[in-house]
């Protein structure tokens, strides 16, 4: 298994993601938003960071990029993308992800370790139960996920909604536990096949005992079991 | 060539954090009487493109049609 970590003019965790995977034992490669080929990549992961300065929208520009459209054919074929936080941006503008990512609704650039609740979800890149909650930094002004409301019924019919903020203990307040506003809860969510997967908070950062917290392995740990089984 | 301003602002419903702010920030200035502020983007073009290919341009680049709305005045010929 061979992950793509894409770095755009402007990403900066993508040393992160590519730290936290060889610690898992995969083997990483970098694609530059310039290339037009994936071919030797299983898996391919959108880091977080500011892509073209944020300018115009987040992710707006990094959208046509010549390597997204590669990314897209990739992600077509089935092929597992995952887009963390500035990525995430990415995937909505690029439209593999339906909705949008507004600026946080309380005027707070947000920066914590974050509960997050794992849905039962039709994603290929968690198989953690339902109702697990894992604690995973997130770090971001615009992660205020946004769409309407046939798209978020579309969304929870389907088991598109991967990823709940949450409480320590699990629960959702009245009105939702997300720090940024995001329409119900939602902190990640994944295409109706289920190989694209978008979320705000980083799970590389919850790699490394070092830093606290594990809980960030299952995101790149389950995508290689998943991919094993396929490839028999 | 052609000159273009295009205004984006957020469709109606969606929140508007910085437009909040200012509002908020002009009522502890003392001004009652703001009912609303909105925070949008201006954008000026100068092209040689007709109306339909700037319409374009905001569709595919400028304006996210998810969130944002956009309108362009014509300004006429540089």
């Amino acid at each position: 298994m061979r992950l793509g970590v894409v770095i755009f003019p402007g990403s900066n965790c993508e040393q992160d993601v590519g730290h936290a995977a060889r610690a898992l034992g995969i083997d990483v490669g970098y694609v530059w938003h310039g290339d037009t080929d994936l071919a030797g990549y299983d898996a391919v992961v959108l880091p977080g960071g500011f892509s073209y300065g944020d300018y115009i929208r987040c992710g707006a520009v990094a959208r046509f990029s010549p390597v997204m459209n590669e990314v897209v054919r990739f992600a077509e074929r089935g092929g597992p993308v995952m887009g963390i936080c500035n990525g995430f941006q990415i995937l909505a503008e690029a439209h593999l992800l339906p909705g949008a990512l507004l600026r946080n609704a309380g005027l707070k650039f947000i920066c914590h370790a974050q509960p997050l609740r794992v849905e039962r979800s039709v994603c290929d890149w968690l198989d953690l139960p339902e109702g697990t909650v894992v604690v995973i930094p997130v770090n971001h002004n615009e992660g205020n996920y946004y769409c309407d409301e046939a798209t978020l019924h579309r969304l929870n019919a389907n088991g598109q909604v991967v990823l709940r903020y949450c409480e320590p203990d699990g629960s959702l307040r009245p009105g939702g536990s997300a720090p940024n506003g995001a329409v119900d809860g939602i902190a990640g969510i994944c295409n109706e096949r289920g190989n694209v997967f978008g979320l705000m908070p980083h799970p590389e950062r919850a790699v490394d005992p070092l830093v606290g917290t594990t809980d960030g392995r299952p995101f790149f740990t389950a995508i290689v079991e998943r991919l094993a089984g396929v490839g028999g | 060539m052609a000159r273009y301003e295009v205004y984006v602002t957020y469709k109606q419903g969606i929140f508007d954090p910085p437009g909040a702010t200012a509002e908020r920030a002009l009522a502890n200035l003392g001004y009652e009487g703001v009912r609303s502020v909105k925070i949008g983007k201006y954008i000026r073009i100068e092209a040689d493109a007709d109306l339909a290919t700037v319409r374009e341009m905001c569709d595919r680049l400028l304006a996210n049609p998810v969130i944002e709305d956009y309108r362009i005045v014509v300004e006429g010929e540089a």
